[in-house]
């Protein structure tokens, strides 16, 4: 084995009849045992948890609310998520039978994320310079909270209408919302998208072809 | 000239120092982990700058595959007894103590009720199969997510719902999902995704 013997023969005169026992005991293998069981436990644990996106959507009984979505529209960014990966845009609403214009946009920091940090501008200000504050230990946690709840439902903010044309995929809606999140964007909701919005892209995809 | 005499000296290290970090580190392993839940299908998540951890406890967790196949999740084994024991009554089919404590043991299932009884006399290696993954029906007709949904809900009125989608699942599928939730009042949801790095310049 790994220990020596190492004999202790300097004293010539004893002769007791005992032998000497080595008392220690190995522990190269208990050691060696501990480690697996460290390996294993490493590789199997799941050490990070993922992160989630808290959403809340209205119930079904609402319905005022939905009444209150509808005279918004005329004041609301809507947007559009296609398929393939595209993003349109519009202001507003249909008015007196014109239609409102469509942009075409992606989902990159160049695209979406520009437009609505323009449109959001008084809030992103406030809250980065909260975030400022925040960094230099000016304001508490608690303050900080309360306040970005605040800034973030301020009357100035836009309202984001999201809609998902069926053959988009759940990347899109959770990047659509992360931009929500980015931009500081309080008031948004995801509504079912409707014939007149699919007519739109249609539209705008269709000459180009 | 006098020989120098080397004294022969002991190779041995003391392992005992070494054994009690190892076995400390064990310890510590062995407290802080919860395991990889093993799950029927592989998903990949989407990232997000979220930084909200998702609760330990009481979470259901709703899988969605690329093709949209859904699964549903619980995370202790009493509830999942208690859930299969009462969908099966939705449904009227009964299911006996070995089939439930088999049930109990899988972390995520995706097979419609009617299939449950064939699924659990599987074998461990059999679940596991592309074919065993049928996904739990969503359709308006025979919206069993429905039930399973409202049951669990039942049973533990502290569960907190966690929507696991793949980044390709089509948004039709996830859209009947939130639709589903909606009709039985459940506003309140979680999506689960990675964490990214974003700049807000």
């Amino acid at each position: 084995m790994a220990e020596m013997q190492v004999e202790n023969k300097g004293k010539k005169g004893k002769k007791t009849g005992q032998k000497k026992h080595n008392t220690r005991v190995d522990l190269t293998p208990m050691v060696d045992l501990g480690f697996l069981l460290i390996t294993f436990f490493m590789l199997t644990t799941s050490m990070l948890k993922p992160q989630t996106m808290e959403i809340s959507v209205p119930s079904k009984d609402k319905v005022e609310e939905e009444e209150q979505n509808k005279v918004k529209a005329s004041q609301a960014i809507t947007v559009l998520l296609g398929k393939e990966n595209k993003l349109y845009y519009y202001f507003g609403t249909e008015e007196n039978g014109v239609d409102p214009e469509l942009a075409e946009t992606d989902y990159s920091s160049e695209g979406i994320r520009k437009m609505l940090v323009v449109k959001n501008a008084d809030v992103m200000n406030k809250v980065n310079q909260l975030k400022l504050d925040k960094a230099a230990r000016k304001v508490s946690d608690e303050d900080y909270q309360k306040k970005l709840s605040e800034y973030r439902a301020s009357k100035g903010a836009p309202t984001i209408l999201i809609k998902a044309a069926d053959d988009s995929n759940y990347k899109n809606l959770v990047d659509i919302l992360d931009e929500m999140n980015i931009c500081n964007i309080a008031r948004y909701a995801i509504v079912d998208i409707t014939p007149y919005d699919l007519g739109l892209i249609d539209k705008k995809t269709l000459p180009a072809k | 000239m006098p020989k120098v005499k080397i004294p022969r000296k002991s190779t041995t290290v003391d392992m005992t120092a070494m054994c009690d970090v190892a076995f400390l580190l064990l310890t510590f392993f062995m407290l802080t982990s919860n395991f990889v839940a093993k799950e029927p299908i592989i998903v990949a998540i989407p990232s997000s700058v979220s930084e909200i951890k998702i609760p330990e406890r009481d979470i259901v967790t709703v899988l969605i595959d690329a093709e949209g196949k859904v699964f549903f999740g619980l995370d202790t084994q009493q509830d999942r007894k208690e859930v299969l024991d009462n969908v099966g009554k939705a449904y009227s089919i009964s299911f006996s103590d070995k089939e439930l404590t088999e049930f109990s043991k899988i972390t995520s299932s995706g097979v419609p009720i009617e299939k449950m009884k064939a699924f659990l006399a599987l074998s461990i290696e059999a679940r596991d199969s592309k074919e065993a993954a049928l996904g739990i029906p969503t359709d308006s007709l025979n919206n069993q997510f429905k039930v399973w949904m409202k049951t669990s809900r039942q049973v533990n009125p502290k569960l907190r719902l966690a929507i696991k989608a793949d980044q390709k699942t089509p948004y039709k599928v996830v859209k009947g999902v939130m639709t589903t939730l909606q009709d039985i009042n459940e506003n309140r949801y979680n999506l689960i995704t990675s964490l990214k790095e974003v700049s807000t310049k």
